[in-house]
């Protein structure tokens, strides 16, 4: 004992394996049916969304989450996870839902068609519109700098210390669906892509612009709640046309708008009943989303708490997702 | 603060520069300017070893289905982690707040006097007041899980490369990939065997917490005397009675080390630990990131920091204490009296804190954060382009316009220079593999920034580090900060960096030197410290002035923490090459995001991984030796 240090570690480990013993075994057949395949029947009381890490998708899924929790009795998790890793949790059993996608052409190539553990639940109502945004501000004083013809007219504003002597095109977290390189290649324009690497990067970036007056040209995308602080204006970029985009090396439009869809595991379409109707009914405009998000980050109130004011104030909308 | 007035300030106290290096220089600058831009090997995104590594990803993907062994043994391995971690959180959601509040006191009690009890109390009750009471407890759990597994599998492990010389050597180098290969290069096929949630977040966690554990455990048996172990043997005492009657108890208070390192190390991974859904304070960072709110992110930022200072304070007085002392009855009675007070008032309060003696501060934070945004900008804004246009770029393109051979050749004289011919050649084997993997380019990026960083690092150290040891209240009040600087999550302090210098390499540099100055800052300071008094008062009474006691006297002689320095701020500033990546840094920090994020790139970001173990082991090497070598000056005193 008079290794005082390692005695009272072994007695910590010894107790933690004591109760250790007990819990593997009450975790195990409580957790059985996410483990095991085959016994998904008792499960069913449980459903787990994944959370990608933008607010629009936390508003989505945290009202879904209040309704499937109130209306129809079931637990829901709410595993914070990025994108790439949830369509993964789709194999592992780890996720049952995502509730706002977008595109990923290549994952449902990889997880619905070829390993075949994820099927589409239907388009979630949100229009996703990805592109090249500057402040208003710089609108407003350059009139036609919202034209990409005009782009490298004004590269010499957007040069920054990383850029040389290019302008700079702000680009943001990696998994982002992007076609900037080619669009630079293809347009011929003096611009060269900062990579921010984070959504924060971009966010930062667009209320400095806004503040200081700097000049910033960037990627972004909308529903996002940044529009209702900052002013942001789209740069036409020439329009998209239907397979303008096919081969990702010659991209030299824009993006289309996007349908943003719902994606959930085959187990859950399969077993899922009440709750996977209710998914897949789930279906609202980009009001609304920016509504419960916009309360979720500017007005300081929990997921949980945005989604029952949402919910209290929208009955006819959620009614029409409730299975009969 | 501190770091942003002295950044534009170039490292003046760097080494004296000898002639012959001179002479080397001048050739090696002919040399660039004649063969500048040729043999350079520029990035292509399908190099072989990455189209390679992300192959044998799918391969593993596609069959670990068909693997039973491979897929129950790591099952079990899940299922006992996630256990153990159901238990911890079960125990200490039973304990209420007012039970752990208690129980942490009496362990603080009886690991250093009533005054770490106080501490334990009050940081306990922190984690309440700033409303962050569950999460704080699932992070505690979870650094419990990590920690206590790493030190059941790290001590063994310890002891017995501290025994044999054979098994350091082969350890040595997994310790190293481990240390400084970015968790991120591997947490997405970590996720694919263990799942996410806590229990593959405890594994994450362990793979980065348990080097220090078997480091230091080897390190405190390697230092046991060797005539008390033979003394022992000449007893008559067995192998095993040897080690738990003479090791063990001798290398106890640097083994207390090792385990406060471990949980140091654990808790940096509370924010990594969550991308792979594992609960905790992570979750909050995360989120206040998502919603670019510094409001958010800070008081679970100041939770980790107050979990890491109890638990820093508790363990370091385990350390400290004699171990032949016995905990004495009044210290008895007071930890008993707080456990006992704590379980007695379980059932009584609430388990969870009482939500109106929370404190909410997020709007507060928020305006304070903007508010500096606002009107410091153009000041950062400023230092930044400076430093950029001064130092970064010259480098940068420096670096990757000179024949690769140039920077080997350079990279193998200064190394066997400063190091030896063994560790010269390592590194020049470093250097290769770099290029072979097809990272040259970014590596030669990420190196540029990364000295950049180690300058800045090495200049406000050693300021900051002189002042220290000069002013014992100046070392005081230091203290704190530089314990804060260390373990808050960098990316609290991004998001307003991100505001202030922009998405650029300058802000990877910045967070590199925030996280990258406490320990230079604590070497030089002891360094500075260990110069002998009477060295000190002999030139002091021979009519030095301050300034040239500290230039002629306490600077050369505290050489060696000075140079072990400069080791520790490049390997603290390689730690931070992935969250550079983040914020604009580029290069192999940036690869190994995208390889985290995208399927198809995990190939490159893994390579970018093992490229930037290359990195630091090469930088390693071709300083590690400068504190072997007594150098012309230190000869003049000894």
């Amino acid at each position: 004992m008079k290794i005082r240090l390692l005695a009272g570690l072994l007695a910590l480990g010894l107790t933690a394996m004591g109760c250790g013993g007990a819990t593997v075994d009450t975790s195990t057949s409580s957790a059985a049916p996410e483990a095991g395949a085959s016994a998904s029947g008792g499960s069913a009381g449980t459903v787990k969304i994944a959370i990608n890490p933008w607010v629009g998708y936390e508003a989505s899924a945290n009202v879904v989450a209040y309704l499937l929790e109130n209306e129809l009795n079931y637990d829901v998790e709410l595993p914070e996870i990025k994108e790439q890793l949830a369509w993964e949790g789709f194999e592992t059993g780890d996720v049952d839902v995502i509730i706002e996608n977008w595109g990923h052409p290549d994952l449902k190539k990889q997880f619905i068609e070829e390993k075949k553990v994820a099927v589409e639940a239907g388009s979630t109502g949100n229009k996703g519109v990805i592109g090249w945004y500057i402040p208003k501000w710089m609108a407003d004083e350059h009139p036609d700098i919202t034209d990409w013809k005009n782009l490298n007219k004004y590269a010499e504003l957007f040069k920054t210390s990383e850029s040389g002597d290019k302008g700079q095109l702000l680009f943001g977290d990696p998994s982002y669906v992007s076609n900037e390189a080619a669009l630079i290649k293809n347009l011929k324009l003096n611009y060269k892509i900062v990579t921010g690497g984070s959504e924060a990067a971009l966010i930062k970036g667009a209320q400095q612009a806004q503040a200081q007056k700097k000049p910033l040209l960037f990627y972004f995308w909308d529903p996002h709640w940044l529009f209702s602080q900052t002013e942001l204006v789209r740069v036409n970029l020439p329009p998209y046309t239907e397979g303008c985009d096919a081969d990702p090396k010659k991209v030299a439009c824009d993006y289309p708008e996007m349908d943003l869809d719902k994606i959930v595991s085959k187990k859950f379409a399969d077993t899922g009943g009440k709750a996977y109707e209710l998914v897949k009914n789930f279906n609202w405009t980009n009001e609304d989303q920016n509504a419960v998000a916009d309360d979720m980050t500017n007005n300081g109130m929990t997921g949980e708490d945005a989604a029952k004011k949402w919910v209290e104030a929208n009955p006819a909308k959620w009614q029409a997702w409730i299975p009969k | 603060m501190s770091s942003a007035t002295a950044v534009g300030r170039p490292a003046r106290l760097g080494l004296p520069r000898w002639a012959a290096p001179a002479g080397a220089a001048v050739l090696f600058a002919a040399a660039y300017l004649v063969f500048r831009d040729t043999a350079t090997l520029p990035h292509n995104k399908e190099a072989a070893p990455f189209l390679a590594v992300t192959e044998l990803r799918e391969w593993i993907d596609d069959n670990r289905n068909d693997n039973p062994l491979f897929l129950y043994f790591l099952n079990y391995i899940r299922l006992f982690v996630g256990g153990l971690y159901d238990a911890f959180h079960t125990v200490l959601l039973a304990l209420g707040w007012p039970g752990i509040t208690g129980v942490m006191g009496a362990l603080g009690w009886l690991s250093g006097g009533r005054w770490i009890a106080a501490l334990a109390v009050g940081g306990v009750s922190a984690f309440g007041l700033l409303g962050l009471w569950e999460s704080s407890v699932d992070t505690l759990a979870l650094v419990a899980v990590a920690v206590l597994l790493s030190l059941a599998v790290g001590i063994p492990l310890g002891v017995w490369a501290g025994l044999s010389w054979r098994v350091r050597r082969v350890l040595t180098p997994v310790l190293d990939v481990m240390q400084i290969m970015p968790t991120f290069a591997y947490l997405a096929p970590l996720a694919l065997f263990f799942h996410i949630g806590a229990p593959a977040g405890a594994i994450a966690t362990m793979i980065y917490a348990i080097p220090p554990a078997i480091r230091i455990t080897a390190l405190a048996i390697s230092e046991v005397s060797p005539t008390a172990v033979e003394a022992s043997a000449s007893l008559g005492a067995t192998g095993r009675q040897t080690l738990f009657k003479v090791y063990l108890p001798l290398a106890r208070s640097t083994m207390a080390l090792a385990v406060n390192q471990t949980i140091m190390m654990a808790l940096s991974m509370v924010v990594i630990a969550n991308l792979i859904s594992a609960p905790g304070l992570g979750g909050d960072i995360i989120r206040g990131l998502s919603r670019a709110q510094v409001g958010i992110m800070l008081p679970a930022g100041v939770a980790v920091v107050i979990m890491a200072v109890v638990l820093d304070r508790m363990t370091m007085a385990l350390s400290r204490r004699d171990a032949h002392a016995a905990t004495s009855r009044a210290d008895l009675a007071g930890a008993g009296a707080l456990a006992v007070a704590g379980l007695a008032l379980i059932p009584v309060l609430p388990r969870v804190w009482p939500e109106n003696l929370t404190v909410n501060v997020v709007a507060e934070v928020n305006d304070a954060v903007r508010w500096a945004e606002t009107n410091w900008y153009p000041v950062t804004t400023f230092i930044k382009d400076v430093t950029t246009r001064a130092l970064l770029n010259p480098l940068e393109s420096l670096l990757t316009s000179a024949p690769w051979w140039l920077v080997a050749l350079a990279v193998l004289a200064a190394a066997w220079r400063v190091s030896g011919l063994r560790p010269a050649l390592t590194a020049l084997a470093c250097l290769l593999a770099i290029a072979l993997l097809g990272l040259w380019e970014h590596s030669m990026m990420t190196m540029s920034t990364v000295a950049v960083a180690v300058l800045v690092t090495l200049a406000i150290g050693l300021l900051l580090g002189v002042a220290a040891a000069r002013s014992p209240r100046f070392s005081a009040v230091q203290r704190p900060i530089l314990d804060a600087a260390q373990t808050m999550p960098a990316f609290v302090y991004l998001l307003p960096a991100l505001a202030l210098f922009g998405t650029t390499r300058f802000t990877a540099i910045f967070a590199s030197v925030i996280y990258a100055v406490p320990p230079v800052v604590r070497l030089v300071e002891d360094g500075i410290r260990a110069v002998p008094a009477t060295v000190v008062e002999a030139a002091a009474s021979a009519g030095s002035t301050p300034r040239q006691l500290l230039w002629k006297v306490q600077l050369p002689m505290a050489r060696r923490a000075i140079l072990l320095a400069a080791n520790q701020g490049i390997v603290m500033t390689l730690a931070m090459v992935v969250i550079g990546g983040l914020v604009g840094a580029g290069a192999l920090g940036y690869d190994v995001v995208l390889g985290f994020s995208q399927r198809t790139d995990f190939g490159m970001g893994f390579v970018a991984g093992i490229a930037t173990v290359l990195l630091g082991v090469m930088l390693d090497r071709i300083t590690q030796g400068a504190d072997r070598r007594s150098s012309p000056r230190k000869r003049k005193f000894t």
